[in-house]
C-alpha cells in the first residue's frame, strides 16, 4: 500500500552563523491513509519539524520525502503551496483563526484559495461547520467561541480542501479534558472514516489512546516507532517514555 | 474572496482614522498646491492666452510681458505692409499708480486697447460693456480688486497716472499673477496714463490672413521690421509664465510642496499598513500554511490600501471642493478642473498601493515556522 507520507533518511539543519543545529538527522517513517499516528518526544526533539516538511511548509536538507507519492524534497517555494493547498489540511495549537473573519468566512477563505464560488463555498463551509457540530456558529467571529468550538471551526477549515492528510500540532493543549477528548474523536473519525492520513504532534498524555501508532523521537531520530496495540495497555495510562517500549 | 482585508482594515477604527488622515491631507495639500499652480500658471499669461492674435511684436529683449519696452508706433504700418498680416493693432500693457479717495495709492497695469478691434479686450465683463470705454477717461476693471482700489461702484472717478479716470465696468475673475490688478481702456488713454508719447507703443499684436504660414509671416515680419521680436502667442505666453513660475521660483516653491503632500502621504500610509501586517502577521502566515500562493497575500495587502485610497480620496475631495470654491473671492485662485481631479484618483491609489509594498516585504519573507508558534 502506497503510504500518504513516505520519509527516508530526512536530514535537517537549521544554519545559525558559523554554527548549526542538526535538528533531524536521518528520520524514516511511514504514514498511512486511514491511520492516527502521534509524534510525541520532549521539546526541541524535533517533532515539530517533522511535521512542518511533511506539511512541505519547511524544506529538507538532505533525505526524501514523498506525499501523496510525489517527492517534494527539492521542491521551489513556488511549487509547495500548491502541493499543501491539494493534500493537507493544519490543525495549529492556537487554532490560528482569522479574528477579523465569522467561522464560516474562516472556513469560505479555505474554499477560496481553491478556487470554489463564493456561493457553492458559502454552502459548503455550511455543511462543514454542521459536520464538526457547530453549524449554529457559523456567523460568530473567533473571539465569541470556546477553545473547543474554536479547535472545530479549525477542524472544519482543514477539511475544506478536502486533503488526504491532515496535520495537527497539539490540537489539545489548550483545551480541557472533555473538549479535547471530542476532538479526538473527530480526528479518530477522520482517519478511521473518511480514510485521511492523521498526524498530531502532542505532549498531551490524555490523548494516547486514540493513537494507531506512536512514534517518539529524541534528539531528531527515532526513537521508537509503536503500534499501539503492542504496548501494554496499562502504560499507555501512564506517561509517555514507559509506553515507547514495543516492537516496530 | 472573504473580506480579509476589509475586515483587516476596519478592524483597528484609531489605525484607519490615522491612515485616512495621512490621506485626506495628502490628498488636499496636492490639490491646493497643483490648483495653486494651475492658477498662478493662468493668471501669469492671461492677457496673452485670451488675446486673438496670432503673433505679438515686442521690443528687443523683452522675455515676458510685464517686461515690455516702448518702441515707435510706426512700425505698425510697417508690420501692416508685411505680407500675409490680414490685421496689426497697437496695444499698452505696463505699470502705473492708481491713487484711491484715501490718498493711498496702489500699482495697477494698464491694458490699451483699440476697442473696435477684436484682438485683445477685457472678458467676463459683469457690469458694463466695452463700447462703454469709449466715454472720456473711461476704464475696466476686475470686481475682484474693488476694494483694493476703492472702487464702490459704477461712475466713481479716480486718478491714474496724474491723469483723470472713471469706472464704467467691471469683470469678474481676470486675475493678475503680481499684486497689480488689470485696468482696461482705450490706447489713448493708456499712453496719458503710462507718461507714454504720442508716437509710442509697448507691443503690437498681428492676425495672419487665412491660408498665410505662421512661420513664414513671422519670419518676414522679422526681415521688414527692424529692432523687434515677433513671437506666436503660444510661445510668448510659455515665456511669460516660465518666467513668474520658474525664473522666480514662484512656481518651484509651490510644485515643492505638491511633492512633499506626496511624501507625507506616502509615509503615513506607508506605516499604517505595515503595522497592520506586522499585526496580522500571523494570520498571513496561517494563509501561506493553508497553501496560498504569495499573490493570493499580496491581494489581499493591496486590497487594504486600495480600499483605504479610496475612502481617502472622496474624503480628501469634499475637503478640497470647499478650499477650492473658497479660493475663488481670493486673489490667488485655486483650479481644479476634472482632469486634475481625475489625476489626483490615480495618483492617490498609487501612492497607497506604493506605499503598502513595503509590507509585500515583510510577508514574502514570513518565516513558516511562525504558523507552529504558540
Amino acid at each position: 500500500m502506497q503510504s500518504a507520507i513516505a520519509v527516508r533518511q530526512l536530514v535537517k539543519k537549521y544554519e545559525e552563523g558559523s554554527a548549526g543545529t542538526l535538528a533531524l538527522r536521518g528520520v524514516d517513517v511511514d504514514v498511512h491513509s486511514g491511520e492516527l499516528l502521534m509524534l510525541m518526544g520532549p521539546s526541541g526533539s524535533g517533532k515539530t519539524t517533522l511535521l512542518s516538511i511533511m506539511g512541505c511548509i519547511l524544506t529538507a536538507t538532505s533525505g526524501s520525502v514523498r506525499v501523496a507519492g510525489r517527492e517534494v524534497v527539492g521542491l521551489g517555494e513556488k511549487q509547495l503551496p500548491a502541493l499543501r493547498l491539494e493534500h493537507i489540511g493544519f490543525v495549529f495549537q492556537g487554532f490560528n483563526l482569522f479574528p477579523t473573519l465569522t467561522a464560516g468566512e474562516n472556513v469560505e477563505l479555505m474554499l477560496d484559495l481553491k478556487g470554489v464560488s463564493a456561493a457553492k463555498a458559502k454552502k459548503r463551509a455550511q455543511e462543514l461547520l454542521d459536520q464538526v457540530g457547530i453549524a449554529e456558529k457559523y456567523a460568530s467571529f473567533p473571539a465569541d467561541l470556546s477553545g473547543g468550538q474554536k479547535q472545530r471551526v479549525a477542524i472544519a477549515r482543514a477539511l475544506a480542501g478536502d486533503p488526504g492528510i491532515i496535520l495537527a500540532d497539539e490540537p489539545t493543549a489548550a483545551l480541557d479534558s472533555h473538549t479535547g477528548r471530542n476532538v479526538m474523536e473527530m480526528m479518530t473519525d477522520l482517519a478511521k472514516k473518511r480514510g485521511r492520513a492523521v498526524v498530531i504532534v502532542t505532549h498531551d498524555s490524555r490523548v494516547l489512546s486514540f493513537a494507531d501508532r506512536i512514534v517518539r523521537i529524541e534528539d531528531g531520530a527515532i526513537a521508537r516507532n509503536t503500534e499501539v496495540e503492542t504496548v501494554p495497555p496499562g502504560l499507555l495510562a501512564q506517561n509517555l517514555p514507559q509506553a515507547s517500549v514495543g516492537l516496530v | 474572496m472573504p473580506p480579509l482585508a476589509q475586515r483587516n482594515l476596519f478592524h483597528d477604527k484609531v489605525r484607519l482614522a490615522v491612515t485616512l488622515t495621512g490621506i485626506v491631507f495628502s490628498v488636499v495639500l496636492i490639490v491646493v498646491q497643483l490648483g495653486l499652480f494651475l492658477g498662478f500658471t493662468t493668471a501669469t499669461s492671461n492677457l496673452i492666452d485670451h488675446s486673438n492674435a496670432d503673433l505679438w511684436i515686442t521690443s528687443k529683449n523683452v522675455p515676458y510681458v510685464e517686461q515690455g519696452v516702448a518702441f515707435s508706433e510706426r512700425k505698425l504700418n510697417q508690420v501692416r505692409a508685411v505680407p500675409g498680416v490680414a490685421d496689426a493693432q497697437k496695444i499698452i500693457a505696463r505699470w502705473t499708480q492708481w491713487k484711491r479717495h484715501d490718498g493711498g495709492q496702489d500699482s495697477v497695469q494698464i491694458v490699451g486697447i483699440n476697442i473696435d478691434d477684436p484682438m485683445e479686450r477685457p472678458w467676463n465683463l459683469v457690469q458694463g460693456s466695452v463700447q462703454d470705454l469709449k466715454s472720456p477717461d473711461a476704464v475696466i476693471l476686475d470686481d475682484l480688486y474693488r476694494q483694493k482700489l476703492g472702487v464702490t461702484g459704477i461712475g466713481e472717478v479716480f486718478e491714474i497716472g496724474g491723469h483723470r479716470a472713471r469706472v464704467v465696468g467691471f469683470t469678474h475673475g481676470i486675475r493678475s499673477f503680481t499684486t497689480s490688478p488689470y485696468v482696461f481702456t482705450t490706447f489713448k488713454n493708456a499712453q496719458n496714463y503710462t507718461n507714454l508719447r504720442e508716437d509710442q507703443t509697448m507691443f503690437i499684436l498681428v492676425k495672419v490672413a487665412p491660408g498665410a504660414r505662421l512661420e513664414q509671416v513671422r519670419r518676414d515680419i522679422l526681415d521688414h521690421v527692424r529692432d523687434v521680436e515677433v513671437f506666436k502667442t503660444a510661445e510668448f505666453s510659455r515665456m511669460t509664465t516660465f518666467y513668474w513660475m520658474f525664473t522666480t521660483g514662484a512656481g518651484v516653491a509651490v510644485l515643492i510642496a505638491a511633492v512633499l503632500g506626496l511624501v507625507v502621504g506616502f509615509v503615513v500610509v506607508a506605516q499604517t499598513i505595515y503595522a497592520t501586517t506586522v499585526d496580522h502577521i500571523r494570520e498571513f502566515g496561517t494563509l501561506k500554511a493553508m497553501g496560498a500562493p504569495n499573490s493570493y497575500v499580496y491581494k489581499v495587502i493591496m486590497k487594504q490600501a486600495a480600499i483605504a485610497a479610496v475612502m481617502g480620496y472622496v474624503l480628501g475631495m469634499i475637503v478640497s471642493v470647499f478650499v477650492v470654491h473658497g479660493s475663488q473671492k481670493g486673489g490667488a485662485a485655486i483650479l481644479m478642473p476634472p482632469s486634475m481631479a481625475a489625476g489626483m484618483f490615480f495618483l492617490t491609489l498609487l501612492m497607497c498601493v506604493g506605499a503598502a509594498l513595503v509590507s509585500i516585504n515583510k510577508v514574502t519573507h514570513i518565516d513558516p515556522a511562525l504558523v507552529f508558534k504558540g
